[in-house]
């Protein structure tokens, strides 16, 4: 296990660093940032000393250099449009994005997963087709359509549920958070919803091929010959089988949650950090864009993580590298 | 006889296929009477296993209709409501199926797939259900059972986890034992162990058996009375020894002379055709003798000297090697024109390997390989697909060697084009002659493979083969997922064109009782190396090796007047891993009789 999680560490570093040499070279070859946040009257002198002060008068591997050393020591370099550090300026905006995309995601299995497995027992029922033709429509129509539509029928017309904003937050563990208030978890619906749709679609119709699947399993027939209740059948011999294929998908999917999340936080005025990287990435806001994507990396290769970890508990089949 | 334990009266199964419902099993009717073991035997489509989904009732509602009346302990099966029909499967009747490897749920631990039966049907704590499981297991002799109960099935062998499937059918002591096929997927020496097993339970149960099978030597070997199927219906009930004797119905004379018979070849030289006989008559036709077709004289085809495989086992960080399969060690022999020379042996024991490294489907660790005196181990692209011309390969499973998406003409033409064979206009022709060659029509060349039966797409494999006028062939396992009656005339077929084109085989098989039929000479493989080699005469007549001994003494004899008595062993088969730093130890041969070789202990 030891020699499992220092090689998938190992690997992450290096991803990391070919990550920020990707991003270096990217927005080095892109444009000057200093054209961007400027004005356009401002003097040859003044110029020069903003491009002194973020450190661009300097080659390219010089300042990546300079970028890798204080990185080592934590520091990721200030924002060039807000002069401050750019990791502060997202780990402040982060706990609202993760929670918007750990309840979307929490709604997709909890919507998704039921509506699968129901339409795998019975594929041929009308509530069925009717699971299928919803998964459908979930695919196929885009998201930022669908928020619109959202706010435009509970929010204004029906005036059930807030359309933009957190609401109210409490501090857990010095985090500010909305789902343990009333008005913040009502103001979480939403954009929730609006950004677990895609995903409940996919839930469903991968729960569904696996649950029919399964169902043709001899070890299924075997537990039918035991005379096993079908409830029992379901709910132990075939979801356990069927969730292998599902925590995969799920780790992935919520990699793509937060970085889809920028969508659903425009509508809805979610301040999270999607507007932000948008923002960072339109000036050329180098260091937030690095600190942005590096924070991006290490969090996929910690869900990863986790899946990996998790699919070798459900399936005794698969067991780590390096673990004998 | 007693009242019976199970009375099936005029059982009709259909099954519902496009919009149109097909009688599968028509007017079946037997008893089983307590302690008894009835077999219901016959080919695949026979409706054996239809009969005892029916009267599990296993089959989907939706598709399958049952009619008849299915009598156990006092009530008619098809009568009851699936709730009811709950209570009385895995309590009154258990029921284990064919496949070990699939029948238990890979993700759930052996204990608890055992003990959910006993807390369903027997209402028993977890606790008390544990130390039951745990009696189980040792009944079904698992050793270290307590140990065991926490593992899941995936560190089972297939012969262990069939015994761990038949503890869980008799958790609730069963009146009846429903076996469809529980021995087919397993190796011979495996099979004995679990027909031995369950012929002691049922002693020790008390309970009566149904025997699904399409082995007439698991017949013979296990069953009191037995009911032959042919296409749905039953055509012949009586004792084992009544219908093995004095069979009347043809079907069952047929069949049972399509069964190869270990020990029937004594005296004979020459390998020997499968007697066909008549399904409807029941007549056989007399079989031509087999003329000697071995070159003695010409340098062999093939020569395999000191033939060495193995494949490295990476673990860890670094990728280091932590074990290596010794899956061909120091392998020798030679084919001749017109030869066949068997490779037989059981599960990992290296046949197939051999064959594929003699193939170059993978690559032989050391050794040399001679093929026509052409070097086959070190030879280039180029002068590899010229060789590749003299060898050609059957795999085991026609459905999975041709493309379901291709013609068979294409997939027959393929080979003829690649080596540019023939000309363009030519290909058709010769596609058509070999099928007309295999016993296949010509017009059949535009089917797809999924119009044809199993036998029929074996022999569309061989015509594959044959496409290249190769001077010999690996046949992998070619019969052994075929029906007996099939695989007689494939065999037969087989032998046909060997005496034809002096053709070789280098057959590989795990059933002794076709090897001996079809064998010039016999090479019998354990864990990677030969132990025996010979002429089939002097192996089977006179075996030295104790594996080949006991693999011979394994296979069941379809004679029920020869029953065995066997202990219950233990044996599993043993696995060819070894440690990176082993050494594989040189081996000294006795030659017994001339050409006969048996490895020195």
């Amino acid at each position: 296990m030891t020699s499992y999680l220092l090689s998938r560490t190992l690997q992450t570093v290096l991803t990391l660093l070919v990550m920020s040499v990707l991003v270096f070279v990217g927005v080095y070859m892109v444009g000057n940032p200093v054209d961007l946040l400027l004005s356009t009257t401002a003097t040859p002198a003044e110029r020069l000393q903003v491009i002194q002060s973020f450190g661009l008068d300097q080659p390219v591997w010089e300042q990546y250099w300079t970028f890798l050393t204080h990185a080592l020591s934590g520091d990721l370099g200030n924002s060039f449009v807000f002069n401050q550090p750019a990791l502060t300026l997202i780990l402040q905006r982060m706990p609202a994005t993760l929670e918007l995309a750990f309840v979307a995601l929490l709604m997709a299995l909890v919507i998704g997963i039921p509506l699968g497995v129901y339409a795998g027992l019975k594929p041929k029922a009308l509530v069925s087709k009717s699971i299928m033709t919803f998964s459908i429509l979930g695919f196929s129509l885009p998201t930022f359509w669908i928020g619109l539509v959202m706010i435009l029928v509970f929010s204004v017309k029906l005036g059930w549920l807030p359309a933009s904003g957190r609401g109210e937050t409490v501090d857990l563990f010095g985090v500010p958070v909305s789902f343990l208030t009333l008005d913040g978890l009502s103001h979480l619906a939403l954009p929730a919803f609006n950004l677990a749709l895609f995903k409940i679609s996919l839930i469903i119709r991968l729960t569904r091929a696996g649950v029919m699947e399964c169902l043709q399993l001899d070890f299924v027939r075997f537990a039918r010959a035991k005379g096993l209740s079908e409830t029992r059948i379901v709910l132990v011999h075939v979801l356990k089988n069927t969730l292998i294929p599902l925590i995969t998908v799920i780790g992935l999917e919520l990699g793509s949650l937060i970085a889809f999340a920028v969508v659903t936080e425009t509508i809805f005025a979610w301040p999270g950090m999607g507007k932000l990287i948008i923002d960072a990435i339109s000036v050329l806001d180098r260091p937030v864009i690095l600190a942005y994507l590096m924070i991006t990396v290490v969090m996929f290769s910690i869900i990863n993580l986790a899946v990996d970890i998790l699919y070798s508990i459900v399936d005794p089949r698969v067991r780590l590298e390096g673990d004998s | 006889m007693t009242s019976p334990v199970l009375s099936v009266s005029n059982l009709n199964t259909s099954f519902l296929v496009d919009g149109k419902w097909m009688d599968v099993v028509r007017d079946v009717s037997f008893d089983i009477g307590a302690k008894e073991t009835v077999a219901v035997v016959g080919e695949s489509g026979s409706g054996k296993s239809v009969t005892a989904l029916s009267i599990m009732r296993l089959l989907s509602e939706n598709n399958a209709r049952l009619k008849g009346e299915i009598n156990f302990g006092g009530q008619n099966l098809l009568d009851i409501s699936q709730q009811d029909m709950q209570k009385v499967r895995g309590n009154r009747i258990g029921m284990i199926f064919q496949e070990p490897m699939t029948s238990l749920n890979p993700v759930l631990k052996i204990g608890k797939q055992i003990t959910e039966v006993l807390v369903r049907h027997r209402g028993m704590t977890q606790a008390t259900a544990r130390a039951e499981a745990i009696r189980l297991l040792d009944k079904v002799r698992i050793p270290a059972a307590r140990s065991r109960l926490d593992e899941y099935p995936l560190s089972f062998s297939g012969g262990m986890r069939q015994r761990v499937v038949i503890a869980i059918a008799l958790a609730c002591s069963p009146q009846l034992l429903i076996a469809d096929e529980p021995t087919t997927a397993l190796d011979v020496t495996i099979q004995a162990q679990i027909l031995e097993l369950i012929k002691v339970l049922q002693e020790e149960e008390g309970m009566s058996v149904l025997f699904i099978t399409h082995d007439m030597g698991v017949v013979a070997e296990i069953s009191d009375r037995t009911v032959v199927m042919y296409r749905g219906e039953a055509v012949e009930t009586g004792t084992t020894q009544e219908i093995f004797q004095h069979a009347k119905h043809p079907y069952t004379r047929a069949l049972l002379s399509a069964v190869p018979k270990l020990g029937s070849m004594a005296g004979t030289v020459q390998p020997k055709r499968f007697p066909i006989v008549d399904m409807k008559t029941g007549e056989a036709a007399s079989v031509a003798d087999t003329a000697d077709t071995v070159e003695h004289d010409k340098t062999p085809i093939l020569e395999v000297k000191n033939l060495v495989t193995r494949f490295d086992i990476k673990s860890g960080f670094f990728g280091r090697v932590s074990g290596r399969v010794h899956a061909v060690e120091n392998v020798s022999f030679d084919l001749r024109e017109g030869e066949t020379l068997s490779l037989v042996g059981e599960s990992g024991c290296g046949k197939s390997t051999t064959g594929r490294s003699i193939m170059r489907l993978t690559e032989a660790k050391s050794g040399s390989i001679t093929v026509g005196g052409k070097d086959v181990r070190h030879a280039g692209k180029s002068s590899l697909l010229d060789i590749r011309k003299h060898m050609q390969m059957i795999f085991q499973d026609p459905f999975e060697s041709l493309n379901p998406r291709m013609r068979v003409g294409e997939a027959i033409a393929e080979p003829i084009v690649t080596h540019g064979l023939a000309a363009r206009g030519e290909v058709r022709k010769r596609v058509a002659d070999l099928l007309t060659r295999v016993g296949l029509s010509p017009s059949m060349a535009d089917r797809f493979p999924h119009e044809f039966s199993g036998g029929q797409r074996q022999r569309v494999c061989i015509a594959r083969a044959l496409a290249l006028e190769p001077r010999f062939i690996v046949a992998d396992e070619s019969v052994s997922a075929l029906d007996v009656s099939v695989k007689a005339q494939v065999i037969n077929l087989m032998l046909d064109l060997q005496e034809r084109f002096k053709l070789a085989y280098l057959f590989i098989s795990h059933d002794m009782a076709v090897v001996e039929r079809i064998s010039h000479r016999v090479a019998v493989m354990y864990l990677g190396e030969i132990v025996e080699i010979g002429s089939r005469a002097s192996v089977f007549e006179n075996p030295q090796h104790p594996y080949t001994k006991k693999l011979m003494e394994a296979v069941p004899v379809p004679d029920p007047a020869r029953r065995q008595i066997r202990r219950i062993s233990n044996d599993e088969i043993r696995s060819p891993v070894r440690a990176p730093d082993f050494v594989a130890p040189v081996r000294k041969y006795d030659e017994v009789s001339a050409g006969h070789f048996v490895q020195v202990q």
